[in-house]
């Protein structure tokens, strides 16, 4: 490993050795880790590093930083003048005088929804708290129940994708299981992944590719190339976003909170691979069409004026399926894995193909290869 | 206490002036309202149906607002052009551009933090982004950085005439050490403002078109030729409207700023032309696409040719100092130089940084009637708001407006 490299490389942990006891994260093998010898140990600096960046709202985590739920009169009196000040009377709901239990719990619940904290600063305990008040919330609402967890990345998982572009045949039955999957929008067509149908011999002619194309396929002369977000392990998506409602969790992916969100679409623009979509008006998806099995990360109901994308479906590799996308890919052009695992499918193409990224040059390390047969 | 009794005194003051005034006076607030009143009609309309009632979409995701703030921006800096010659070089002649140069800045401050929130996807929540209640994201990202200095100027600019006209209200010279250092403080936060603003884009290395290191000086070359411009036209209007004697000697030497920055402007348009078109790449497609069209897309056509054209005769007529002299032509050039600023860094640089997309997909932006009224109603805001302010500046200023009982004073 070169150590005075200018810029960010990906590091696939391919040279993690693990100690024995305690684990040094520096993931150096040659040299030793100098961590421990430093006043900063890799924690610490991790520590001290947040502290810089998020300061106090790291201790004050979660609800308490924003809204314990249990709030003293005077504090919510301020949230909520600041916030009506601020734009519109979103929480009208919740001056509700109505007495009906259910209308109360239901205000009650909208009024802890509105002020709660950003998802990425809570500690487990209030993940679970507002994953809770959302699916009661959603029975309220429509009689119905949802399953929605807050599972948390698990440890030694890198999750990484690669695309056979020999293999792909156009058939875009990925658009629609992921569109059925992620609860997209159903008015605005919205679609995370894009096939580019490009004709042969004249390479990856980005622009000149046909993304929406409505012919039957494979079409003669022609290849297909799906993107969607890459999972990019230094994205600037995530750097340019005001509030931190967007980042990068341990597993690699990036996810974002829809309910942290302001949608100012700073990283839409700052996102080299057009894998942001964004709520341009109240998404919509008919009741019986709804995937009922959530994540608070990933598929859940979103609303209008917030970012959204590719999750590499959360509520599924989280659980050790496949995304849908892969699952529903008939030709086997889709592969999905663990980077960290050396036995994973993924690490096969890696190591055996002769594999690519889009925009190297961006600096952006995407976790989505391409390759051929 | 004291200050407190001429606090209100001046409040009441300057309620009783601006409610005061000429017919025309009455008709330009009444007509200002209608379209304020007509843009909240519009917001109103977004907030309910979302942002898809305006013209942009997940290709091109920024528009009509964004723009207007970027432009904004510039002009709010402009006021600094104004300041540092007033109070540092202790020229006499800037001093009373100087109060309405920072009327300026303040109104368009406003406009820009009205711009931004009408371009938000959720302003219920826009508390996410105060610091101490919300998360912020600094140093990293660069919005969190111009919300800071975007609010620390528009901080700086109230205080400081403020300050001034509280003094002269109270028939009191202002002091000097006291405005001073602010004043200072005021030239390097417009320049602040201007480069953070320009880093925003400058720094996303998704868009080629803006992801160039000519962008920050160029912004703020434009801004002083465009704010100036702006603030020559409003004193024009003051000067054949109001009793406030503005010398001629003022207006020239703010016109002298204008030429030099639109010279400049124009060298560093040049300059990127050459670079774009000598030697074209990929990353050419946008400049492309704004200036020839690109696969028979040609929306921004008529815009930047009629900017650049605006730019050059404008900027050529005021390059001679016979024609600058003439008062009626320098008008009739200030205008066209604000009418080109507006578009060149307005829609000609935030709509061709998302065309072509980023795998060379084009699609092209055009406003909705609904996102030009939310605009106009935030540009009415703006007028209105700085229509009270220069009223109660000049009211002050001309001793109209003072405080009567000076034993109260401190
Ligand atoms: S592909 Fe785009 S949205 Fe996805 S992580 Fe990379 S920059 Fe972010
Ligand atoms: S749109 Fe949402 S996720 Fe994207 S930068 Fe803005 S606040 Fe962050």
């Amino acid at each position: 490993m070169s150590e005075n490299k200018k810029w960010y490389s990906l590091d696939l942990g391919l040279n993690k050795k693990k100690g024995s006891s305690g684990s040094c994260g520096c993931g150096k093998t040659e040299g030793g880790c100098n961590s421990h010898k430093e006043e900063l140990s890799a924690e610490e600096f991790y520590e001290a590093a947040i502290n810089a960046s998020i300061g106090e709202e790291r201790h004050k985590d979660g609800f308490e930083q924003v809204f314990d739920v249990k709030m003293d009169r005077r504090t919510a009196f301020k949230k909520l003048t600041a916030s009506l000040l601020i734009g519109a009377g979103a929480v009208s709901t919740s001056c509700s005088l109505t007495t009906s239990g259910d209308a109360k719990e239901k205000a009650q619940i909208d009024w802890e929804e509105q002020f709660k904290g950003n998802y990425k600063l809570m500690t487990d305990d209030e993940k679970k708290k507002t994953v809770d008040r959302l699916m009661r919330s959603y029975e309220l609402r429509t009689g119905k129940n949802i399953s929605m967890t807050a599972e948390n990345a698990a440890e030694d998982v890198l999750f990484g994708y690669a695309f056979n572009i020999s293999k792909c045949q156009g058939y875009m039955d990925c658009v629609s299981a992921c569109v059925e999957e992620n609860n997209q929008d159903r008015n605005s067509e919205m679609q995370y992944i894009r096939i580019h149908e490009m004709k042969d011999g004249e390479g990856f002619k980005f622009d000149k590719a046909d993304d929406n194309y409505y012919h039957e396929v494979p079409q003669e002369g022609h290849f297909y190339m799906g993107t969607q977000c890459f999972h990019c392990d230094d994205p600037p998506c995530v750097d340019v976003c005001p509030v931190q409602a967007t980042w990068k969790e341990e597993d690699g992916l990036v996810v974002i909170d829809y309910d942290w969100c302001i949608g100012c679409r700073y990283c839409m623009a700052a996102c080299p691979y057009d894998g942001r979509r964004f709520n341009w008006s109240k998404p919509e998806v008919p009741e019986n069409e709804v995937n009922k099995n959530q994540h608070y990360l990933g598929n859940r109901m979103r609303k209008k004026g917030v970012m959204e994308k590719c999750t590499f479906c959360v509520q599924r590799t989280r659980k050790g399926k496949n995304p849908a996308c892969v699952e529903a890919c008939p030709t086997g052009a889709r592969i999905f894995g663990n980077l960290l695992d050396p036995n994973s499918s993924i690490r096969w193409v890696l190591e055996n193909k002769k594999v690519f990224r889009l925009k190297e040059d961006l600096g952006t390390e995407p976790k989505f290869w391409y390759f051929m047969d | 206490m004291g200050q407190f009794k001429v606090l209100k005194s001046l409040v009441v003051d300057s309620l009783d002036t601006i409610t005061k005034g000429s017919l025309k006076y009455h008709l330009w607030m009444g007509f200002l309202t209608i379209v304020i009143l007509i843009g909240m009609y519009c917001y109103s309309i977004q907030l309910d149906e979302g942002l898809s009632v305006t013209g942009m979409n997940d290709r091109v995701s920024w528009g009509l607002y964004i723009s207007n703030f970027t432009f904004l921006v510039g002009v709010a800096a402009a006021a600094v052009m104004l300041v540092m010659p007033t109070y540092i070089l202790k020229d006499i002649d800037f001093k009373q551009a100087v109060l309405i140069g920072e009327g300026l800045a303040v109104s368009a401050l406003i406009m820009c933090i009205a711009f931004v929130i009408a371009d938000m996807g959720g302003p219920a929540v826009l508390w996410h982004m105060i610091p101490g209640i919300g998360v912020f994201n600094f140093p990293k990202s660069m919005l969190a950085w111009d919300v800071i200095v975007l609010n620390v100027y528009l901080f700086i600019n109230i205080s400081i005439p403020f300050y001034i006209l509280f003094r002269h209200y109270q028939g009191k010279e202002a002091k000097h050490n006291v405005y001073l250092p602010g004043a200072i403080l005021s030239v390097f936060w417009a320049v602040a403002i201007h480069l953070v603003t320009a880093f925003l884009y400058q720094g996303l290395q998704a868009r080629p078109f803006w992801n160039n290191a000519l962008l920050g000086p160029r912004f703020l070359a434009s801004a002083f030729a465009a704010g100036p411009a702006l603030i020559i036209l409003v004193l024009a209007i003051i000067k054949r409207f109001t009793e406030f004697k503005v010398e001629e000697k003022t207006i020239k030497k703010i016109a002298m700023i204008v030429t030099v920055a639109a010279q400049i402007n124009l060298i560093m348009l040049i300059s990127e032309l050459f670079k774009e078109f000598y030697a074209p790449t990929h990353h050419s497609e946008s400049a492309y696409y704004l200036f020839f069209g690109l696969h028979g897309k040609t929306a921004l056509l008529p815009w930047i040719w009629t900017a650049i054209t605006l730019n050059v005769i404008a900027t050529a007529m005021l390059t001679f100092n016979k024609l600058r002299n003439n008062l009626n032509v320098l008008y009739l050039c200030c205008i066209m130089l604000f009418v080109a600023i507006w578009i060149e860094k307005g829609f000609g640089l935030i709509v061709p940084g998302f065309i072509p997309g980023p795998y060379g997909k084009i699609v092209e932006y055009l406003p909705t009637g609904i996102e030009v009224g939310v605009t106009l109603g935030i540009w009415a805001l703006g007028a209105f708001i700085f229509t009270i302010l220069a009223k109660t500046a000049i009211g002050i200023e001309l001793g109209k407006l003072q405080f009567k009982s000076k034993k109260d004073t401190v």
